[in-house]
């Protein structure tokens, strides 16, 4: 009797009374679960597009978050830009010095740091780094009701959580993309100088003597277009956490395999367009 | 006097409620009226539909069928200002408090302050958030981090945050769950200094009978997905019914 809450015939009455009825899916369970995946990640995104305009703003949670993705992501961005910069041109060396084209190692590495390097590794870094401790963190919030907390006490949570985090990703990863294209040609220049004793002007001289303003500006909307990603799929995979614990870890990792297999896929398409346009 | 307050009729009116997860039916035709400055304990066991039962009033959930009138309004029919408005109406503690992990006590209660009364000063909302501490007795972890503060400590500054706003009606879920007896009476005796002092219309989600019994002024039986009982404490466990008997024993057998 102690361990059954009911009494014997109860008991058996529970048991037997079903509480369940088997639900029906359109296809099979896991392509249903495929396409409502799709439709929420739309209607997520286009929710963001609603909310974004309108007032009330949370200028502060927005800087906030830029503190937090742009000056907390510096040092390994850094290091990172530093070391692609060198290794890349270390590594490219030998290549031209077969031809005697060694003059032409800083515009090589220029237009492979500004046209796909400098977005990319900062993409990389960033959905590693930021992505990761968007889900992680939404979906901490989720898991322990403070996002129903946040909306059961008048406050809009979509608002003070995904907008400012996604606006301040959008801002702050073109301006690392910028200091990264810049470390990574210091980077270049410091193997340059050390073998051909070429003087700063002139190595950024030949750099930028092959960089034209399209390069320029199909890397600034590369990056834009990452850091939107970014913020978008760290937030959304956060928001949308379940299972406890174990839902969090997951959250945070599939928004950096997500955000990563879609900056890709995002890169492919900006470079079949930028060549278009280029070549047109 | 705004609309809430001039309101004289059931403060809460659930009818045929019916909410489904999936393949499971939770809520199955919950009917329920609350009183105006009455405290109602909803008793049940764990996975019961109790604290989906209080999402639904608080329009954390949407239900499949049925109704949820607050202050007479059709909880899901209320556009999204309607319902920030009825919200503000409403507080919430949540059975794990729900805190802001990052950010202090004070800025967890300033939180909904600041957003939803634009019209106070830095220093008016010091005061109230003064003030509320100490209602709740805990005024010395004013500039505390959650992580530092104790299960009941976090409860209780969970209660403060909700009466920071003023609600008129109080939905506690599993208040005492978790705790010491010696912090449960506590709590318990919080409860009932909030209706006193804020007169709140509540309704209390638990399974611990001593809860129900400090804090309720009628209990309701939540059993696969329905009401089977309600009144005062007594009662409802004067019932013959075995279902009610053996919730009793089992509360303390455990």
């Amino acid at each position: 009797m102690q361990n059954c809450y009911f009494s014997k015939t109860n008991c058996h009455k529970a048991k037997t009374m079903s509480l369940k009825t088997p639900e029906k899916y359109l296809i099979t369970k896991r392509i249903d679960e495929f396409f409502v995946g799709i439709y929420s990640a739309f209607a997520f995104v286009t929710r963001f597009f609603k909310e974004v305009f309108k007032p009330p703003y949370e200028f502060k949670e927005i800087i906030r978050q830029c503190y937090q993705v742009g000056y907390k992501s510096l040092f390994l961005i850094t290091l990172t830009g530093f070391i692609t910069g060198l290794v890349f041109t270390k590594q490219s060396r030998p290549s031209l010095s077969e031809f005697g084209a060694q003059s032409w190692l800083p515009s090589l590495v220029a237009i492979a740091i500004v046209r796909a390097l400098a977005p990319l590794v900062t993409a990389l870094i960033c959905a590693g780094k930021v992505g990761s401790n968007m889900g992680a963190e939404l979906g901490s919030m989720k898991v322990t009701e403070q996002i129903d907390a946040m909306e059961v006490s008048a406050v809009h949570p979509f608002k003070f959580l995904v907008v400012s985090r996604v606006l301040a990703t959008t801002i702050m990863i073109p301006m690392l993309m910028c200091f990264t294209g810049f470390v990574a040609m210091m980077g270049a220049y410091l193997n340059v100088h050390q073998n051909e004793m070429t003087s700063l002007t002139l190595f950024f001289q030949n750099a930028f003597a092959k960089i034209s303003f399209l390069d320029i500006f199909s890397s600034l909307v590369k990056s834009i277009v990452y850091g939107f990603t970014i913020g978008m799929v760290g937030c959304y995979k956060g928001y949308h956490a379940k299972n406890g614990t174990e839902g969090v870890g997951r959250a945070a990792n599939s928004a950096v395999v997500l955000s990563m297999f879609l900056i890709f896929v995002e890169e492919i398409l900006i470079v079949q367009v930028t060549n278009h346009i280029r070549y047109m | 006097m705004n609309e809430f307050e001039a309101y004289n009729g059931e403060v809460i009116r659930i009818r045929d409620l019916y909410k489904s997860f999936g393949d499971l039916h939770v809520l199955r035709g919950v009917n329920l009226d609350v009183y105006n400055k009455e405290n109602v304990v909803v008793l049940g066991r764990s996975g019961t539909g109790k604290s989906v039962l209080i999402k639904l009033i608080s329009g954390l959930l949407t239900p499949d069928s049925g109704s949820v009138k607050v202050f007479g309004q059709e909880v899901h029919n209320l556009n999204k200002e309607q319902l920030r408005k009825l919200r503000l109406q409403i507080g919430f503690s949540f059975q794990n408090s729900a805190l802001y992990d990052s950010m202090t006590v004070k800025e967890n209660l300033a939180f909904p302050l600041v957003r939803n009364a634009k019209h106070l000063s830095r220093k008016q909302i010091q005061m109230e958030i003064e003030s509320v501490l100490d209602d709740v007795g805990l005024l010395q972890t004013i500039n505390q981090m959650p992580a530092e503060l104790s299960g009941g400590q976090r409860k209780r500054v969970g209660i403060a945050r909700t009466l920071i706003l003023h609600p008129k009606i109080m939905l506690y879920d599993e208040p005492t769950s978790g705790l010491d007896p010696i912090t449960s009476i506590e709590i318990n005796k919080l409860i009932n200094h909030v209706k006193h002092k804020f007169n709140t219309t509540s309704i209390i989600i638990t399974h611990d009978l001593t809860c129900a019994k400090a804090t309720g002024d009628r209990v309701a039986m939540l059993y696969d997905g329905k009401f089977i009982k309600q009144g005062t404490f007594d009662e409802v466990f004067a019932s013959d019914d075995e279902r009610i008997k053996h919730f009793y024993e089992y509360n303390f057998i455990q």
